[in-house]
């Protein structure tokens, strides 16, 4: 991890929402296939840094830098490199699993021979074969997350952007869930994921913390725990938001 | 372009999988089509007519056996009182009196002149005008063959020295049905495809899989094109649809080239999904849409000369109706199918939607924003 | 019941927050009064005619300048030859060609007889049958004034009467079907829409779990409406007298109750076509089809329905717009009471307490 080179990188990000500042001044850099966890309370800023770095939103002022691209002048060159699951829902609920498979592979512009061969694929891992033909709307929520997030890799991005992706589902699905994002960034894909259950910040490699816009801290689990002197990252936000 | 096929396929399977869905796109309008041809007729066919006959002559006899002979007029009632007869009005129960005062057919005879009342229910003002003509026709008819049998002179025609000849072209049995039926089908069409275009994009914002889509290397313009060939689709297949079942029940002509209308709608058609893009563009739930669709459709279809002729209206409204795209297919329309008018005839409407349709569909392309 | 009014107040905040929908909510009702007002009538002005005229005479220039005098007609063209009649008609711009034959006036001079011959564009056959009838009453009146000198013997004069509405006046018939319309767009529409939403948005289930009885929620959907529709029926009828001079010659108190009864009525009615619909667009298409052309078409507002065929005047008599236009013009035209519309007010009563049955029925059944 240590010689890998600079994936993402904000200097001065600021983005303003009339007076209200959403994002203050925010620079940092994440590496390739890093783990990066993006931590807050809700209302932080989390979700409106994640918009502007997989571009659905403009910053008001900054640099930003994804993949080697810049999201001002070559938006659509950093789309083709990323890849997104919002905490709201992506699926189409009345398409089947494998319907919303193809449409997003097809649209990220692959191949209808290379969608299919990695469909089959990825059922197999998932084991859903089953369940293929199965509208989204009788699934459960965790298999749905499931499936929204190897829809967000569908395309082999360099970095997948993941916001809130196990709000709402038991600790088992969630636990399933983060074998599948380790399984990523095994291939190399850098995962960049807004959470606020500070137990699986531990599961990062690093960590943001943000509070009311303004980044906080920034570092891996274990030296912010020892920096802040505390027995897990729990305790590190509540030292860090009082 | 093969990303667009995708969108294709996908907007498809949805329509095509909501089974409450179907039967409202394809089955209900055309009830509705079959059903509201009928309703909209300006033919009267039964005139509930009150009579009150104080005079009781040959000649009264006479005028009441003509309205009576009559296959508009339903006799609701007799008597000898007004006030009863009023009140029969206000009851609904007639809409029409035919007042024939005592001493009709001596004045007539003796004065050279007399005169007879009718009073008419004026609530609804269209039907009260269209019985007022009938009426009259049938009491001058009745007065010329009078005139005839007490003067001995030739025929009433024959006395008068400018004969007038109407003949109606296109539609000589004034059918009804002809003129409506293209109308409705506008509507129809319409409907379904502005609604359908608005809403489906709306409906992908309030599901928040529009942001997903926001996220992808996709063009523009290769979502929008996605997003509006479906509709176009299944409007056309209304439209056709549409068309034949006014061929075979309701026979209407189709003089013009059919080619051409579809050509013709096809142009239109960009215009409306280009409204009904922008319309997406604007609101952000399909409550929205559906309301501010609604305005316009209401609007548009009032002023589009569906029921009264565009060229009577006030100049400001003939202004709006630059911007109406209905008036402008209500018109051709009409035009191609009944009487065959060729591209030429239609050229002014053609390139005004052309123009319309490119200035719409640019602004809806510029107003959706794939980044906020 | 303080939860109760609580939710009822973020229903109101919902919509109110919303201007855009407000916006149209009551720019709504006042275009549509003021298109029928002044856009659409059966009046025919400014229709414009080609004149063919093969003799070219002083008799037929009177007469062109007769017709052309009045306000019904415009000279688009004058046409010289047989293949523009057609020609004229496909281009779509004139309704009518006046043919004149061959030397009128001499004919009339010296045989006492001439022809003129018109030709109506009748793929609009309504338009087209007003407009040769006024052509034909111009030529007459020349005829009996110019030509005629005198009237008939044995001449029948017929007095017409109108009764209730003098001057034939629209409003009499636009502003009870325009309230019909609006009020069963805002309410019918409206609310099956909004519950509709919930289920899509999967709130609905949220709510149901929450300590509100199902009841309190839909009635909390509902009463933003209901005073919505109020207003927006108390803003035509202000328009009605204030502007076009509608007169209410009955209790304006009893009119409005009679509103109330029939928005509650349309507001029933969208419960049960949101307990038939899971989504938004088909609560949409269920409403736009099964309401809004049929209350235009069916009620009686825009085509008498003496005219239409048997089936559809018992379809007809179905539409609660049409007894809520009967109820609304015997109140305003004839200053009716409860006496004269009893038969009609029992019958939106019936309707309302059949959909909430309805209604209540199916939502039980989709709760087990």
């Amino acid at each position: 991890m240590v010689n890998h080179k600079n994936i993402i990188e904000v200097k001065n990000l600021v983005k303003k929402y009339g007076s209200f500042v959403a994002n203050d001044n925010l620079t940092f850099e994440v590496k390739e296939s890093e783990i990066f966890g993006f931590l807050g309370a809700n209302g932080a800023g989390k979700t409106t840094t994640l918009k502007i770095l997989s571009g659905l939103s403009y910053p008001t002022f900054g640099d930003v830098n994804i993949a080697g691209f810049d999201v001002y002048r070559e938006r659509e060159k950093v789309k083709r490199n990323i890849g997104y699951m919002s905490q709201k829902f992506s699926l189409y609920e009345d398409l089947t699993v494998k319907e919303n498979i193809r449409f997003y592979g097809g649209i990220y512009g692959l191949s209808g021979r290379y969608i299919k061969e990695k469909t089959e694929d990825l059922l197999k891992r998932l084991k859903m074969e089953d369940i293929k033909d199965k509208l989204i709307n009788s699934l459960p929520l965790g298999w749905k997350q499931k499936i929204a997030f190897s829809v967000a890799i569908f395309h082999n991005p360099k970095i997948v952007f993941l916001d809130e992706p196990t709000g709402g589902v038991d600790p088992i699905t969630r636990r399933d869930f983060w074998e599948m994002i380790y399984e990523a960034s095994n291939t190399g894909i850098t995962v960049f994921v807004t959470t606020h259950y500070m137990d699986e910040a531990e599961y990062c490699d690093r960590v943001c913390i943000m509070d009311q816009g303004r980044i906080e801290a920034i570092n891996t689990p274990s030296l912010l725990k020892k920096q802040y002197n505390a027995k897990n990252m729990d305790e590190v936000f509540i030292k860090i938001a009082r | 372009m093969k990303k667009i096929l995708y969108i294709l396929q996908k907007e498809f399977i949805q329509v095509f999988r909501n089974k409450t869905m179907l039967p409202m796109i394809f089955g209900v309008p055309i009830i509705q089509l079959v059903v509201l041809v009928h309703a909209a007729t300006l033919e009267m066919k039964s005139i509930d007519l009150y009579i009150v006959d104080k005079d009781l002559s040959s000649l009264s006899t006479k005028l009441v056996n003509k309205f009576e002979g009559s296959p508009f007029y339903t006799i609701s009632g007799r008597s000898f009182s007004i006030d009863q007869a009023n009140k029969e009005i206000e009851n609904n129960k007639a809409d029409v009196i035919l007042h024939i005062p005592n001493g009709f057919e001596h004045n007539l005879i003796r004065n050279n002149s007399s005169e007879i009342q009718l009073l008419i229910d004026g609530i609804n003002g269209t039907a009260a005008n269209l019985i007022n003509a009938y009426s009259i026709s049938v009491i001058s008819d009745f007065n010329k063959n009078i005139i005839v049998d007490l003067t001995q002179m030739p025929k009433m025609a024959e006395m008068e020295p400018i004969s007038i000849q109407t003949s109606f072209w296109y539609n000589p049995e004034l059918n009804y049905k002809t003129y409506m039926l293209p109308g409705i089908l506008v509507i129809l069409v319409t409907i379904i495809s502005l609604f359908m275009t608005a809403m489906n994009i709306v409906r992908e914002k309030e599901m928040g899989t529009i942001e997903q889509i926001n996220v992808t290397p996709i063009r523009k313009y290769e979502f929008i094109i996605g997003k509006l060939v479906p509709f176009m689709i299944i409007a056309l297949f209304e439209l056709a649809f549409g068309l034949t079942i006014g061929k075979i029940f309701f026979h209407i002509p189709i003089v013009g080239s059919v080619g051409l209308l579809f050509g013709f709608t096809l142009v239109y058609l960009l215009v409306v999904l280009s409204l009904g893009l922008f319309i997406s563009t604007l609101a952000s739930t399909q409550q929205q849409v559906m309301f501010i669709s609604f305005f316009f459709m209401l609007v548009f279809i009032l002023m589009s000369g569906i029921f009264t002729p565009t060229e009577s209206m006030p100049l400001w409204a003939q202004r709006v109706n630059i911007i109406n795209p209905f008036y402008y297919y209500m018109r051709v329309i009409r035009m191609i199918l009944l009487k065959g008018s060729e591209f030429w005839d239609i050229s002014r409407e053609f390139f005004s939607l052309l123009i319309y349709g490119t200035i719409m569909l640019s602004l809806a392309t510029w107003r959706y924003r794939k980044v906020a | 019941m303080k939860r109760f009014l609580g939710f009822v107040k973020k229903e109101f905040n919902h919509i109110f927050r919303d201007y855009r929908t407000m916006l149209i909510l009551f720019g709504m009702p006042i275009a549509q009064i003021l298109i029928f007002g002044y856009v659409v009538s059966n009046e025919i002005k400014d229709i414009r005619i080609a004149i063919y005229d093969k003799s070219k005479d002083n008799v037929t220039q009177e007469i062109t300048n007769k017709l052309l005098a009045s306000d019904f007609f415009i000279l688009d063209r004058n046409i010289i030859n047989d293949s523009q009649i057609e020609e004229a008609f496909k281009s779509g711009n004139i309704r009518e060609v006046i043919i004149f034959e061959p030397h009128f006036a001499e004919k009339l001079e010296r045989e006492g007889k001439a022809g003129i011959q018109i030709l109506a564009d009748a793929s609009d056959a309504n338009t087209a049958n007003i407009v040769s009838n006024y052509t034909s009453a111009i030529v007459k009146t020349y005829m009996r004034n110019e030509l005629m000198k005198g009237s008939f013997p044995y001449e029948i004069e017929t007095k017409i009467q109108i009764l209730y509405n003098k001057e034939m006046k629209g409003v009499y018939m636009f502003v009870p079907g325009t309230m019909a319309l609006i009020l069963m767009l805002v309410s019918a529409m409206m609310t099956s829409i909004s519950i509709a939403r919930e289920k899509e948005m999967g709130t609905m289930e949220v709510l149901l779990v929450s300590p509100l009885r199902p009841l309190h929620i839909v009635l909390g959907k509902v009463i933003p409406y209901i005073g919505l529709a109020f207003v927006n029926a108390l803003v035509i009828i202000a328009l009605s007298y204030f502007v076009f001079g509608m007169p209410i010659h009955g209790s304006l108190t009893f009119l409005l109750i009679e509103t109330l009864l029939f928005i509650l009525m349309a507001l029933s009615l969208g419960i049960l076509i949101s307990t038939a619909s899971n989504n938004q667009m088909v609560a949409m298409f269920i409403s736009m089809f099964a309401l809004m052309l049929p209350t235009m078409l069916l009620s009686g507002f825009i085509f008498p329905i003496e005219n239409m065929p048997k089936v559809l005047q018992w379809l007809s008599a179905i539409m609660p717009a049409k007894y809520f236009i009967i109820i609304v013009k015997n109140i305003m035209i004839k200053g009716s009471g409860i006496a004269v519309v009893w038969k009609e007010t029992l019958y939106l009563i019936g309707l309302t307490i059949l959909f909430l049955a309805i209604s209540v029925k199916k939502f039980k059944v989709r709760l087990e």
